[in-house]
């Protein structure tokens, strides 16, 4: 691109032609207040004039996110003029929004708190009405509060570019004006999948996930034996609510935070992980062997299960009826590990920590029960965890390094870490099928083909001795779809699919710490475009220490199988560790 | 999608496949669904989202930003009373608040027996014969509130016969 010439604040500057302001001045070193902080493809309408300034050449003041630089121009940030407008325009979000930050759980993470301060906005400077505001808590995963948000579309945005979906939408107009999805439903009465991706994106606390701290420390009072079991994707990310660079792992750390919050067993959900790939293993094998449907498709990602029975119902027979890792463990621990411990599982409280606010809702499903106990009982984000730690007073950064529990379960290998980016169920399930069907280790254990941390489509042949076997793997809905739609059509060349809900996979999940440039000061101006892979690396680093890296060498698991379970896919193993699906009507009728 | 006849359902996909070469085909369905029905549903929206490949919420989004359009049955007459800053000064608030009296409804609703539905308009450019008021198409120049009563039983006994 060609340089041209510009002044910024009477100092000359050489930016690229065909930039914004906003982004020219940001190139020379000018962060202009503004709630573009994310802004990342996602919003270039200009609308909340918050980042005005004064450019030679142009009416009035312009908004530096949408307004592009040219020859010549002199832009002037910091004039009397430029403040005060900024600042009104703050003002005038904050005279329709509701105030109660203390109590509002985005706070920390409020891009609209953050430049208000920025701005010197002023409390009711433009006091006056307030539009009708609703308050949508139905849903087990997320929770929508008008009263919150200022309309910036970013949430409309992503819906659509992850999932192609569109749930959200500018509802009604002028003042009356919400963003909600059709009919101001609420997420449970809408094909809406619970990923969360809207919450990651809202710059303040207008999109939530649903908190279930609540029900934990009811547990404790209630003297339940209350275990935590955490997802292998909570590790790569939730350092960032500690100040630690994106993509340090902090395995150890979160292990001794857990038990210092009181919990009877903290347990790696990777082992759970090893366990769904022994079952799902197993039933790609069968399949593949006695003719079963094909291509199946993984079923860990809850956001996708629901993508499937709301879009996909013709579909379901294609998804392994393995339940999730997290709810395999949980199943675990009620049967076994209280059997062994002469606990009656009614006793036994599990918590799940997730990157996830799908499954949440996963675990209220009726179809994750055994015997009517549900397999888990509370689920909480990466980022409710955060919260839990920090509000019991522990510094996160100088807590020990502590291993997991591992008494009778919990022991993992590399093959469960991985679990947690796009393409690594699809990698642990084959270096498991090939051991099964070879008798011998993929060399070398890794299978890259699979590998990646982007959305999109990837696939790959592996030769499994002479057997061809074809894979693809996809991330967010837009391209799940791609693959779905060969099926039906029955076009597919593939044998085994693996689909997460959220671009990217777990690391990116809708429960992850914000990834907010502006209070990140210390990451380099592209984090964007590269905390996916950083947080996917974390993973793949920890596969690569651990000794062993194929679930089917994982000592406790062979364990469980003889002990208890029997084999894999057997009279037990269906009982507790599978399930099944249901199409579903995705605007039920709502009484 | 249950309540739906299939006819219905054939007609909203043909209405569809008028405009399928259009870059921006959705105002025309819409307007064509409302001229066609006189509402446009919830159901009728998911129709032309499978279609069209528009998402839910924005055609609803669409639906409640244009008042043209309706989310709920309108009545046999639809009266239109213009509200816009002549029609506004020359009294139109009287008129509208007599048609609300007599026939027991807000603004944006229709009565009980489907025969009126009262609508709200902003300017519709005819401010010179203030206040305008329009009922299906007939434009009723100058009303007052006086002449509402003898208007709605012209309607009424119209509507009875036909």
């Amino acid at each position: 691109m060609a340089k041209i010439n510009i002044k910024i604040e009477g100092i000359p500057y050489q930016v690229e032609a065909g930039q914004t302001i906003l982004e020219a001045a940001k190139a020379c070193g000018y962060e202009i207040p503004s709630l573009c902080t994310y802004n990342h493809g996602e919003c270039n309408v200009g609308s909340c004039r918050v980042c005005l300034v004064e450019a030679t050449g142009a009416r009035g003041l312009v908004a530096s996110c949408v307004y592009p630089v040219a020859e010549g121009m002199e832009i002037r940030i910091g004039s009397p003029a430029a403040v005060e407008a900024r600042r009104h325009s703050v003002e005038l979000l904050l005279s329709n929004h509701n105030k109660n930050c203390q109590q509002c759980e985005k706070n920390g993470h409020c891009e609209l708190l953050y430049v208000a301060q920025l701005t010197g906005a002023r409390d009711d400077a433009f006091a006056g009405a307030h539009s009708e505001t609703y308050l949508d808590q139905v849903a087990p995963g997320l929770v929508r509060d008008t009263s919150k948000c200022i309309l910036c579309g970013r949430c409309v945005e992503r819906c659509k570019n992850a999932h192609g979906l569109g749930i959200l939408g500018f509802e009604n107009r002028g003042f009356s004006t919400i963003v909600s999805p059709a009919e101001n439903r609420s997420f449970a009465d809408s094909p809406c999948i619970q990923c969360g991706q809207c919450v990651n994106v809202c710059p303040t606390g207008a999109l939530m996930e649903h908190s279930e701290i609540d029900k934990i420390d009811a547990a404790f009072k209630a003297g339940k034996h209350v275990i935590a079991q955490a997802a292998p994707a909570v590790r790569a990310a939730l350092g960032e609510e500690f100040g630690y660079p994106i993509g340090t792992p902090v395995t150890g750390k979160m292990a001794a935070a857990m038990r210092r919050l009181g919990f009877e067993r903290v347990y790696d959900v990777n082992f759970g992980a090893d366990l769904t790939i022994m079952e799902e293993g197993t039933e790609l094998l069968k399949r593949l062997t006695e003719g079963g449907v094909l291509p199946m498709i993984t079923s860990c990602s809850p956001g996708w299960v629901n993508y499937a029975e709301y879009n996909y119902g013709d579909l379901l027979p294609h998804l392994s009826s393995c339940k999730s890792p997290h709810q395999m463990q949980g199943a675990i621990i009620k049967a076994w590990w209280a059997k062994q411990n002469n606990i009656d599982p009614k006793d036994v409280f599990v918590v799940s920590v997730m990157p996830c606010t799908a499954k949440k809702f996963e675990k209220e499903r009726e179809q994750e029960k055994v015997d009517g106990i549900p397999d888990v009982d509370a689920v909480i984000t990466t980022r409710e965890l955060a919260r839990m730690i920090k509000r019991s007073g522990m510094l996160f950064n100088r807590l020990p390094d502590e291993p997991w529990d591992q008494d009778i379960m919990g022991d993992y290998t590399g093959a469960g870490v991985i679990f947690g980016v796009t393409g690594g169920v699809m990698e642990a399930a084959l270096r498991t099928v090939y051991f099964k069907l070879t008798g011998k280790e993929h060399d070398p254990i890794e299978l890259t083909a699979v590998r990646g941390h982007d959305a999109g489509i990837r696939e790959a042949s592996i030769d499994i001795n002479g057997t061809i076997v074809n894979v693809a793997i996809a991330s967010g809905m837009k391209s799940a779809k791609v693959l779905l739609d060969e099926i039906r059509e029955g076009k597919s060349k593939y044998q085994f699919i693996e689909i997460m809900g959220c671009p990217g996979g777990c690391i990116n999940g809708g429960g992850q710490p914000y990834v907010r440039p502006v209070f990140l000061p210390n990451e380099a101006d592209d984090i964007l475009d590269t905390y996916k892979e950083k947080r996917a690396q974390a993973l793949y680093t920890e596969d690569e220490r651990q000794v062993v890296r194929q679930s089917h060498n994982n000592p406790q698991i062979a364990e469980l199988y003889e002990k208890f379970l029997g084999e894999p896919n057997g009279h037990l193993s269906h009982k507790l560790l599978h399930t099944s699906y249901a199409a579903r009507e995705g605007f039920n009728e709502v009484k | 999608m249950g309540g739906l006849k299939a006819e219905a359902v054939a007609q909203i996909k043909e209405i569809c496949g008028r405009y399928k070469d259009e870059n921006t085909p959705l105002m025309m369905i819409l307007s064509d669904i409302q001229n066609e029905y006189g509402y446009i549903p919830l159901d009728v929206q998911e129709i032309v989202s499978q279609e069209t490949g528009i998402s839910v919420a924005e055609i609803y989004g669409v639906v409640t930003f244009y008042s043209f359009f309706s989310l709920t049955p309108k009545g046999k007459y639809v009266i239109g009373c213009c509200l816009g800053t002549a029609c506004y000064v020359k009294g139109a608030q009287n008129v509208i608040d007599k048609f609300s009296e007599i026939l027991k409804i807000k603004p944006g609703e229709t009565t009980a027996d489907g025969l009126f539905t009262l609508d709200a308009l902003r300017c519709i450019g005819a401010c010179g014969i203030a206040p305008a008021v329009t009922i299906n198409g007939t434009v009723y120049p100058k009303m007052s509130a006086g002449q509402v009563p003898d208007v709605l039983a012209h309607y009424t006994k119209e509507g009875a016969t036909a």
